[in-house]
This record gives structure tokens, sequence and C-alpha cells, in this order.
């Protein structure tokens, strides 16, 4: 069978999953936010994969992508801005620990 | 043919490098197969005809949001405790697992139109036609220019000293 839509859907699906595995489940802030460029990065292919299968001709969904990856680059530099923020005030980034807003 | 086989490698180092992502205690060795995942997203992009989107993902995601998740792992000096799993790690697997199955059943039944029409290649004056031409996307790449400004001014002030 040769590879379709719904193969790169499904390897879109799985790399979203992983993601939020990790986004949900770590505790090292800069692993959580690795997982969610991940996450970013398997919408990007299903994006892809509906332009190139549905409207082969117009393009739109790489077009979206496009900005997709500008937001992701803008997160990750404000991101890591933050992390490297926290981490000189406390001394820290593990996420259970940054918890001044809760008490 | 040839194609088919790429997808199938691609897919399958891209996932097990992002099972490694999740899974492994050393944090500089996850950002390395964080890069292997976003090389093989590129091959991806290039088994689906996406010639410019592909050449895009190894320069900015590979090129340099690599680069500063290193630097940020090696500014924090948490190497040495790793990343260990929160308290939440079982409830997280079972809602990424429900989200998977969910998600692949509704995308399966789903009677997708697929159009037989060929992709346009290479897809970089076609992209530039569409963003910049009449009835473009003029607006939103001029938001897009002001949120990269402000993200670096905002990153700037950030981590600046005191």
């Amino acid at each position: 069978m040769s590879v379709g839509l719904e193969h790169y859907l499904i390897l879109s699906a799985v790399l979203f999953s992983i993601g939020l595995y990790g986004a949900l489940a770590k505790r090292n802030a800069i692993i959580i936010l690795m997982s969610i460029e991940i996450m970013l990065n398997a919408v990007n292919i299903a994006m892809v994969a509906f332009s190139r299968y549905i409207v082969p001709a117009m393009l739109t969904g790489q077009i979206f992508t496009v900005f997709i990856i500008v937001v992701a680059a803008a997160e990750a530099a404000v991101g890591l801005a933050i992390i490297i923020a926290i981490y000189r005030n406390r001394e820290t980034i593990d996420a259970t620990e940054i918890d001044l807003m809760k008490r | 043919m040839g194609a088919d086989i790429a997808f199938w490698i691609l897919a399958i180092v891209g996932v097990v490098a992002a099972l490694t992502v999740v899974l492994l205690r050393d944090v500089f060795r996850a950002a390395l197969s964080l890069i292997l995942c976003f090389l093989t997203v590129a091959g991806i992009y290039i088994t689906l005809s996406a010639d410019f989107l592909a050449a895009v993902q190894i320069l900015v995601y590979v090129g340099g949001i690599s680069v500063l998740i290193i630097l940020a792992i090696m500014l924090t000096r948490e190497v040495q405790k790793g990343s260990p799993t929160g308290k939440l790690r079982i409830p997280a697997f079972i809602v990424a697992v429900l989200f998977l199955g969910v998600v692949s059943f509704a995308l399966l039944n789903t009677p997708w139109q697929v159009s037989t029409t060929p992709p346009t290649e290479p897809t970089t004056a076609a992209l530039a036609i569409k963003l910049f031409g009449e009835g473009g996307f003029i607006l939103a790449i001029e938001i897009a220019a002001v949120l990269l400004l402000a993200a670096i001014l905002g990153a700037i002030v950030i981590v600046r000293e005191k």
C-alpha cells in the first residue's frame, strides 16, 4: 500500500501525542518547551499533508506553516528567556517548584 | 516507491527521536535527539514536495531554535538533575494515549477528498506569489514582522542583568 494522506496524519498524531505526554509529565521546564516544539512540528506536518493532498494547487497549508514557524521561533526565544530569568532568581527550573503564585 | 521507503524511514526515525526526547533523563542528549527529530521533519516536508519549507525548517529549527535550547541548557546548569517526570506521569500517559486513539479514529473514518492533481514544484515562487501577491497575506506578514521584533526586544529585556 502506497503512502497517502492518512499515513502523514497518523504520523502527525503520534508526534503530537508524544509532545503532549512530555509537556504534561516532565518537570524540567526546558524539556517542556522542547515537547511544545515537537507538538508544533506535528501540526506543521498535518498542515503540509493537507496542502499536498487536498488542495495541491493552492498551497494554503504551506503558508499557514510559514506563519506557525515564525510564531514558534518567537515563542522559543521568549520562553527560554523566561526560563533563564527564573533560574537566575530562584536557582531552579523545576516546574513543580516554580509555584510563587500558588502561595 | 522510493518516496514510500523514504517516508517510512523518516517516520520511524522521527518518532523514535521524539520518544527519546521525552523518555531520556539526560537533558543534553534529549536536546540532540530533538535536533534529529527536526531534521526528519524537514525530510518529511521533502517527501511532501514542500522544498521551501524543508529549507526553512533546517534554517530556523535546526540552525536557530536548537542553538537557543542548547544555550539555555548550558546557562541553567540543571544537567546534573536530569529531566525527572512529575507526579502526573500516569495520567499524562493516559491522556496522550486517549488523544492519539480519538484522533486516529476520527481521521481514519473521515472520507478525505484526495485531489489527483500533481503538486506544484518548485514551491518557492508559488509561495511568494501567494504571500505577497494580490489578495495575499501582506497584513499577516507585517504583523509577523512586528511580532518577531517584539519577541527579540522582550527576550533581551527579560534576560538582561539588573
